[in-house]
């Protein structure tokens, strides 16, 4: 009785402190927060500079800021990725970010002025070095592979890493793009939903080679001491993809939003990406990059393809690819 | 009085079914305001979902026949244990049933590995056998109950006159078996027909490629990717004229067939003879393989990681326990109040009836979108997750639990009926000495069934999700998005061992309890 | 006094008329060949089918509105008398309270009763651990503790042998004389209307004639009656 009479009180204070400290509301990717997402660090971090509340609400990212419209609790949407903007864009419901770009130190040009990269990576198929030698040495060699090898890939039409994957493609062979996957069609063991399930198989021994991120390595390496796993690097360039951070126009915290944009620009945010996220910073130096990351093997050629470019080929690539598969 | 009560609860019950599933379809409808034309390659999803869905119900039933004979004709060590282990695929998450199809049949799968290592040529899961091969796994064990049950339900006197007439084998079949199949195989056959319509989990790890792509897939890339809110409607409304065309069938052509509550009874059939054991002998132990394979190898693939699961594993266990419970619990009473009601045979019997069976057409992902729009302008979705994962279980499992209480609730009636009316023995005096009791096993029965399919929901509350309210299945999927694949496998089997558990637990309860 | 006043059951083609009346306390067999109506007519008399014109009345009042329950009825059925899950004490005690909440004399009434009708000791049974002649005992101590008075027979002991039956039928008599009840018993033996009514009913053809004294009934059957016996 007594305790529970305590609790309540506690409670009560709790309450009382939460109505009193301002809170931000922030919309992240389903697995954002969990104990192995960077969510977690990324909250500590903030709410120890900014006398404030940080709530991460995850689970769709788009699909539901579309849906609630002006009346979204949203202050800051995090994790919208390079493909999806143009549609986010549209929707009218992001403000100007006003940082000074200055920082990043991403490898294309990022002159946009809502969205500000908080990682990036590149599109690549990972293959296990026990079991493949020599490993394609370019995408035209994919298109080749010896009878026998697999690949497992993401499909487009559910998954964003599937869908840079067929913008790759696209950006590589234009017109082309069809008979590229209709070469490849044989060796493709199966499509999936999103690159979990891919990853799932290739890691279980059911492919060859996986449709992945040229960062992906690293989490071999780093976490599990393995060396085994590696990006095939192409010479033709590798896709580039980046996550977001996008402030709501219609927040009600437009101060502490400012500041949470700026926040991810620095060092101290930048610094918790890599091993938390198995993505690159999107505004530090090589030089400050956590120790093992810089001997990384990175392409040397970047693609990157406009919003607008992207938006304008999207139903095209994803369509050529339909298309070729389903023979 | 007694009976006017029943009948109000069960139309009310219906009446929210009937708003649960078809209010978030109008929502959908309504926001989008466009009705789309379809697209390219929906006439082919359309032809894939339809087609793959006829031969894995077709074939699951075949199946089953063999070896719901065998096991409706032998006494064994070990029988009633077996019928209920066999019956797990069912209960699997569809993502777990996945990972031990894989582990077996997959490229370096048991058997792959078996073939080449006698040097033969190995087998592809990938493709559209291997979305057959999933589906017929995943509900041959519910094919095989329901035929085992009408196997069952011929009185053995019957058995005893064809034996006292001296009938062979062949008439047997022919005079006995052949009717009960007749009546039994097409509702089972229609069942397990629209649980493959909306299947798409497994169409889209097993498919092989976008030639495998199904119905409800499409709608999943219209909301989550596109949002093409008109289209998803639009998907989602052929899929449910579809199924609401097999479900009325079954209404109307079908005789109503048993989901299979008990059957641990001894066999009545006797059959002797060296061919027909050995054929029953090949096809218990085939359906054992492959039913108890995958399972093993998500027990093998699982144990290591099962040591070191992190307390935000623990943590979303006990919150799917906890929503598996609360779904049970009120998929339960609105499974009992419509069974009653549909018993007492007064007006609206067939509509109520149809209204049960509704849920089985819906698309998951529609009816998730829907619920958000119309929450959304009254409460904040987020505090409402776990919720609508309850609300969206209980709408999930009601078919199936509702279809198991009805034929008990209908011999209640007839046996019954009078006499607890002549005593006067109504409202919740005749529920709890009456009621209750005499379906206490196929309530046991169907609370397992409610609270496992509860804890292998997924993907409906991905719009209403928060961390506060990730589910087990969520998480498992979170570990495997994150890299960490053994974890991932540890917390799959313990989502399978807390399932396979609460099923376990629920149906003993059923069995002891049940009035005899 | 039960009353049939211009009553007719009609289902698809069945019909049944009876315009009628016997005494409260009466004892009435109700013979005829089988699908003549017998237990369709107490099933009106217990509320499980409703008149499509005429009405039952009991003492005057017209019992359409009554629910079975709400009866002065107690119906015995051809079998299923006892549900199978509870024990006998607790069939029994649904005749004192539905709800099965009995004070303690109630339960001192059941263990009386349960004695009288020689089931002394056998409360905590299952029905079946009882033989029938022991379940058609059950049955009948539930109506004594029932007391309403008007008891139906839709032939509870047609499964019993001869001697086991005459001895039901006494243990009837003795409930009926102790409860004052008009009982009204379905039966194909007029060896049983003989033994135990001064009244019979004969259904037949449509029509459940009224009562007719026993004795010069079967002395001098009419044609309908003849027939029947053959």
């Amino acid at each position: 009785m007594k305790t529970s009479i305590l609790a309540t009180g506690l409670s009560c204070l709790a309450l009382a402190a939460h109505a009193e400290t301002p809170v931000l509301t922030v919309y992240a990717g389903e697995y954002f927060t969990s104990e192995w997402g960077p969510g977690p660090a990324i909250e500590s971090g903030f709410e120890a500079i900014c006398d404030c509340d940080l709530e991460f609400s995850t689970g769709d990212l788009l699909p539901r800021l579309l849906l609630e419209g002006e009346r979204t609790q949203a202050d800051v949407m995090i994790g919208l990725s390079t493909d999806v903007l143009a549609r986010a864009r549209d929707s009218g419901l992001f403000a100007p970010h006003g940082q000074d770009l200055a920082a990043l130190t991403v490898p294309v040009d990022w002159p946009d002025d809502t969205f500000l990269p908080f990682n990036w990576g590149h599109t690549a198929f990972v293959y296990d070095t026990t079991r493949m030698a020599t490993p394609p040495a370019s995408l035209e060699a994919m298109r080749h592979l010896p009878d026998g090898i697999t690949v497992v890939i993401q499909d487009p039409r559910t998954s964003i890493s599937g869908l840079a994957m067929v913008l790759w493609v696209k950006a590589v062979y234009g017109d082309q793009a069809g008979a590229f996957w209709a070469d490849l069609a044989p060796h493709v063991l199966t499509v999936t939903k999103g690159w979990s399930e891919s990853y799932g198989l290739f890691t279980s021994g059911e492919a060859d080679m996986v449709l992945s991120y040229t960062t992906s390595p690293a989490y071999h390496m780093m976490a599990e001491d393995d060396q085994t796993k590696q990006a095939a690097l192409f010479p033709e360039g590798h896709y580039f993809m980046a996550e977001t951070v996008g402030k709501i126009a219609g927040t009600d915290q437009p101060e502490l939003a400012d500041r949470f944009m700026a926040w991810v620009l620095t060092p101290e945010f930048q610094k918790v990406v890599p091993a938390a996220n198995w993505s690159l910073p999107s505004a530090l130096p090589v030089a400050d990059w956590p120790e093992g990351w810089a001997a990384l093997p990175l392409p040397e050629k970047v693609l990157f393809l406009t919003e607008d470019e992207a938006e304008s080929l999207r139903v095209e690539a994803v369509e050529e690819w339909r298309a070729a598969l389903s023979q | 009085m007694a009976r006017s009560a029943v009948s109000v609860i069960g139309a009310g019950v219906a009446a929210a079914v009937a708003a649960l599933v078809l209010l978030p379809l109008v929502a959908v409808l309504w926001r989008a305001g466009v009705w789309p034309a379809l697209a390219t390659g929906d006439a082919q999803a359309l032809w894939f979902t339809l087609w793959q869905a006829a031969v894995s119900a077709g074939l699951s039933c075949l199946l089953a026949v063999p070896v719901a004979r065998a096991l409706a004709r032998r006494q064994f060590f070990g029988r009633g244990a077996l019928i209920t282990l066999m019956g797990a695929p069912f209960l699997l998450p569809t993502i777990v049933a996945v990972m031990g199809l894989i582990a077996v049949f997959g490229r370096s799968g048991w058997v792959n590995q078996g073939l080449a290592a006698v040097g033969l040529p190995t087998l592809t899961v990938y493709g559209a056998q291997g979305v057959i091969l999933a589906h017929v796994f995943l509900n041959l064990p519910l094919a095989v109950r329901m035929i085992l049950q009408g196997w069952q339900a011929i009185p053995a006197e019957r058995f005893r006159l064809a034996e006292s007439l001296g009938f062979a084998p062949a008439q047997v079949t022919r005079h006995l078996e052949r009717p009960m199949l007749r009546a039994v195989l097409p509702g089972a056959c229609a069942v397990i027909f629209v649980i493959c319509l909306t299947s798409f989990a497994i169409a889209l790890t097993l498919g092989g490629g976008p030639g495998a792509t199904t119905v409800e897939l499409a709608i999943y890339q219209a909301v989550r990717f596109d949002f093409n809110l008109g289209r998803a409607a639009m998907l989602a409304g052929v899929q449910f004229l579809l199924c609401a065309l097999v479900a009325t069938l079954i209404w109307r052509v079908v005789a109503t067939p048993g989901f299979g509550a008990g059957l641990g009874r001894a066999p009545v059939l006797r059959v002797q003879g060296a061919l027909p054991l050995a054929i029953d002998v090949l096809a218990i132990a085939a359906a054992a393989l492959f039913l108890l394979g995958p399972l093993c190898a998500i027990a093998l693939r699982g144990a290591p990681g099962l040591g070191e699961l992190p307390p935000a594993v623990w943590a979303a266990a006990g919150r799917s326990v906890a929503v598996a419970l609360i779904s049970t619990l009120l998929t339960l009473v609105a499974s009992l109040a419509l069974a009653l009601s549909v018993a007492e045979a007064q007006r609206g019997a067939a509509v109520m009836d149809g209204v049960a069976l509704l849920p089985l057409a819906t698309s998951g992902l529609v009816l998730g979108t829907g619920l958000f729009l119309l929450v959304q302008p009254w409460v904040l979705p987020s505090r409402l997750a776990l919720g609508v994962t309850v609300a969206v279980n209980v709408a999930l499992s009601l078919p199936f639990v509702y279809r198991l209480l009805l034929p008990e609730a209908r011999v209640l009636r007839a046996d019954y009926g009078r006499l607890s009316e002549s005593l006067h023995l109504q409202g919740l005096a005749w529920l709890r000495l009456i009621a209750l009791p005499r379906l206490a096993r196929p309530l046991g029965f169907g609370a397992g069934l409610a609270a496992a399919l509860s804890m292998g929901d997924l993907g409906v509350i991905a719009l209403f999700a928060s961390d506060q309210s990730a589910t087990l299945p969520l998480v498992v999927q979170g570990l495997m998005a994150s890299y960490r694949l053994d974890t991932a496998a540890g917390a799959a089997l313990l989502l399978v061992g807390i399932s396979f558990g609460l099923f376990w637990a629920f149906d003993f309860w059923g069995r002891r309890h049940a009035a005899v | 006094m039960l009353r049939f006043d211009k009553m007719v059951l009609a289902q698809d083609a069945f019909r049944l008329t009876a315009d009628w009346e016997v005494p409260a306390g009466a004892r009435v067999a109700v013979i005829g060949p089988s699908g003549a109506g017998k237990s369709t007519l107490l099933a009106a008399i217990a509320g499980f089918f409703a008149p499509q014109s005429g009405r039952v009345l009991w003492q005057g009042k017209d019992l359409a509105p009554a629910s079975p329950g709400a009866r002065p009825v107690t119906i015995l059925f051809q079998d299923q008398n006892l549900f199978p899950h509870l024990t006998v004490a607790q069939n029994l005690g649904l005749g004192l309270r539905p709800d099965l909440r009995l004070s303690a004399a109630q339960c001192a009434q059941v263990t009386a009763v349960l004695d009288r009708v020689g089931l002394a000791g056998m409360g905590t049974r299952k029905p079946a651990q009882l033989s029938g002649g022991q379940i058609g005992r059950a049955a009948l101590a539930r109506a004594l503790l029932r007391a309403r008075p008007v008891l139906l027979l839709d032939e509870p002991f047609a499964a019993l042998g001869p001697a086991l039956k005459a001895e039901m039928l006494a243990l009837v008599e003795e409930v009926a004389t102790e409860t004052g009840a008009l009982v009204l018993m379905v039966t194909h033996d007029p060896a049983d209307a003989r033994a135990f009514a001064e009244w019979t009913v004969l259904v037949t053809e449509g029509m459940a004639h009224p009562p007719a004294p026993t004795e010069p009934l079967f002395a001098d059957p009419p044609p309908a009656l003849q027939a029947y016996l053959g």
